[in-house]
């Protein structure tokens, strides 16, 4: 049965083999010199308040051609693998059988259609896993150098592994995504039994959980850390306000919380609203009038109002339990999907 | 022991019966033709045999044993399934490798010998493969697993004649080399004709009639005589089918006994016109029409 699954697959196999063998060489090339980079620049050497060498060592690096586009390779290929997983590997695997009329063939010699199944699911399945968590681990590893400066202060467009985006291109939760588009293509395959259709309905669902996903279930996991801080002149970047000045916002900088997932952060006034109007007289009016007072003035006063600033994040230190329940969901996901492969093929197709 | 036994056996697609009460045994030892007309339920049967498909009603056990139960069941049974499938994109060599991964009891000597009969290079994709060639393919897969019972579902429909005689050939041989039982069904009655000794007449999705191809010869007759209703008949003898002109009746009846009443002329029926007689009365019975006499003015 080994032989039969792999004999099937070879094709898909081998090019995702050769895809991955030439991205691998990529990052084999130009990973050391990024490793000597890192170790020349001002943030190696730093140990406190290193976001500015950070900063500095990452725009160096954006600076360079092939660093930023090589990042943005690996992330691009990682967040398509699981497409391409559900879609070649997982839609064809029953609904050719079915489409072509082979799986009368494949159902009648002395292998039963569950050990058929279980051993071609096994088997792809663990492969998917074992591609995803492979082109993970060597990305984590190029990419250590710009992760680690990313953490502290992100900068030159690279950004923390916290962030929205970039959270599923590193650690254990790629794994999880590829079981969960093998399983979902060879069910809709099974579902669907044309291979055509089920590849379209397999992209679809994938797509729509991928983006649904960390915009509405990821953020709601563990619910974020609330942090209060006091607003000084010095920290206030600017304001904005309505024509007639009954809705004024202020913007300050973010308190500086390395490596972590930020939600918001709102700079609101001792009520707890975000709405700071009225202005103090020193500021300028909304129509450009107003008392005639400098920027630095209003600031003065704006901060004499005891504006406090409120952020919601997760802390860094949640990164991996973020890992681990995304990871665990996917999975959980895949095994139930599988578990409905098995179910359908034995009522459904009988 | 019985190669297939069939109790009430029924599978509904929807709400339309592909097979409806179907209740027949087929002793093992045989070559039984499964014979109907298109849509009659043949691949239906046969599909629940092999287990492809679960019955909605009734139960059928093939050498004893629930189809598809486990790898000892699906090691007595060989399927050769309509259009004769094969993996398109494996060549031929690939195709006895995959018999022999995934059947302990595979004769790879048998399959190799047979495969070098077939006059075809190993390392050709089945899906190059004349019709005939395929065919053979499948069947080399079916008999080197040495099955007791080999059932096949329209085999040969899609061969030319030429192609369609060593199929059939061959399938005797391997027969008689080997002693396997084997259902096989066609649409048409002359395909059996040649190699079955027990015949199932399958149609509007119910068994017409089942048995010995001899036994079937010797109990029907075509009685030709003056315009007489069938009512008006022994009832020992069974009409099937009755048409008649304006003095002439001619009937085919199934009976036991002898028809020794002198008014009839009596005639050997040869295996397609009784068939035909079935498959008339089965649609006829379907349409809710009873063969009955006219009265024709």
């Amino acid at each position: 049965m080994i032989w039969l699954t792999w004999r099937q697959a070879r094709t898909q196999a081998v090019v995702m083999a050769a895809i991955l063998a030439v991205f691998g060489l990529v990052l084999l090339i130009t990973g050391p010199h990024l490793v000597t980079l890192y170790r020349d620049s001002t943030f190696a050497a730093c140990h406190r308040d290193c976001a500015t060498d950070a900063g500095n060592f990452l725009n160096q690096l954006a600076s360079k051609p092939p660093y930023h586009l090589v990042y943005l390779l690996g992330a691009l290929l990682i967040v398509l693998l699981p497409a391409v997983i559900g879609l070649f590997w997982g839609a064809p695997l029953v609904a050719r059988e079915l489409e072509s009329g082979t799986f009368r063939l494949a159902w009648n010699q002395t292998v039963t259609r569950e050990r058929w199944l279980a051993v071609k699911l096994g088997v792809l399945g663990l492969a998917s896993m074992a591609i995803a968590g492979l082109l993970s681990l060597i990305l984590g590893w190029w990419a250590s150098p710009i992760d680690q400066a990313a953490d502290i202060q992100g900068a030159g467009g690279f950004q923390s592994r916290f962030f929205t985006v970039d959270f599923g291109t590193r650690g254990i939760a790629p794994i999880g995504y590829a079981a969960f588009a093998f399983a979902l293509g060879v069910l809709v395959g099974l579902m669907v039994r044309r291979t055509v259709p089920a590849m379209g309905i397999t992209l679809a669902v994938i797509i729509a959980v991928q983006i649904a996903f960390p915009l509405v279930i990821r953020p709601n996991l563990i619910s974020p850390v609330r942090s209060t801080s006091v607003v000084t002149a010095a920290a206030i970047d600017g304001l904005s306000s309505n024509q007639n000045g009954t809705l004024v916002q202020v913007q300050a900088q973010s308190p500086n919380i390395p490596g972590a997932w930020v939600y918001s952060s709102d700079v609101v006034n001792q009520a707890g609203s975000a709405n700071l109007a009225p202005l103090p007289s020193t500021c300028p009016g909304p129509n450009g009038g107003g008392n005639g007072g400098g920027p630095q003035e209003c600031f003065q006063a704006l901060a004499a109002e005891h504006l406090k600033q409120v952020t919601v994040y997760q802390p860094t230190n949640r990164y991996w339990t973020f890992q681990a329940l995304e990871f665990g969901i996917y999975l959980t996901a895949a095994i139930l999907l599988a578990w409905a492969c098995f179910w359908w093929t034995r009522r459904r197709l009988s | 022991m019985t190669a297939l036994h069939a109790s009430g056996l029924g599978k509904r697609y929807r709400q339309r019966w592909a097979l409806s009460d179907c209740s027949l045994q087929i002793p093992e030892g045989r070559v039984a033709g499964l014979v109907g007309p298109n849509g009659a339920g043949k691949t239906t049967l046969l599909h629940l045999a092999v287990g492809l498909l679960t019955p909605d009603a009734g139960a059928v056990t093939v050498l004893d044993g629930q189809p598809a139960s486990g790898p000892d069941q699906l090691a007595k049974v060989g399927f050769v399934a309509q259009d004769t499938p094969v993996y398109a994109g494996l060549s031929v060599a690939d195709h006895l490798r995959f018999g022999a991964r995934l059947n302990p009891g595979w004769d790879a000597a048998y399959a190799a010998a047979r495969v070098a009969r077939l006059d075809v290079d190993p390392g050709q994709r089945a899906g190059k493969l004349s019709g005939g060639q395929r065919a053979q393919l499948a069947l080399t897969l079916a008999l080197a697993k040495r099955p007791r019972l080999l059932i096949l579902d329209e085999p040969v429909a899609s061969l030319d004649p030429l192609a369609r005689r060593e199929f059939l050939q061959d399938l005797m041989e391997a027969v008689a080399e080997w002693e396997v039982s084997v259902i096989l069904s066609s649409h048409l009655v002359n395909d059996l004709e040649r190699v079955c000794d027990y015949l199932v007449v399958l149609a509007a999705s119910r068994v017409q009639i089942a048995g010995d191809v001899d036994a079937l010869i010797a109990s029907h007759h075509r009685l030709i005589g003056p315009r007489r209703d069938p009512a008006s008949l022994p009832s020992d003898q069974q009409v099937i089918q009755a048409s008649h002109t304006d003095r002439q009746s001619t009937l085919i009846v199934q009976s036991r006994h002898p028809v020794l009443d002198p008014a009839w002329t009596v005639e050997q029926l040869n295996l397609e016109d009784l068939v035909l007689a079935y498959m008339s009365q089965a649609s006829d019975a379907a349409r809710g029409r009873r063969p009955v006499l006219e009265v024709q003015r």
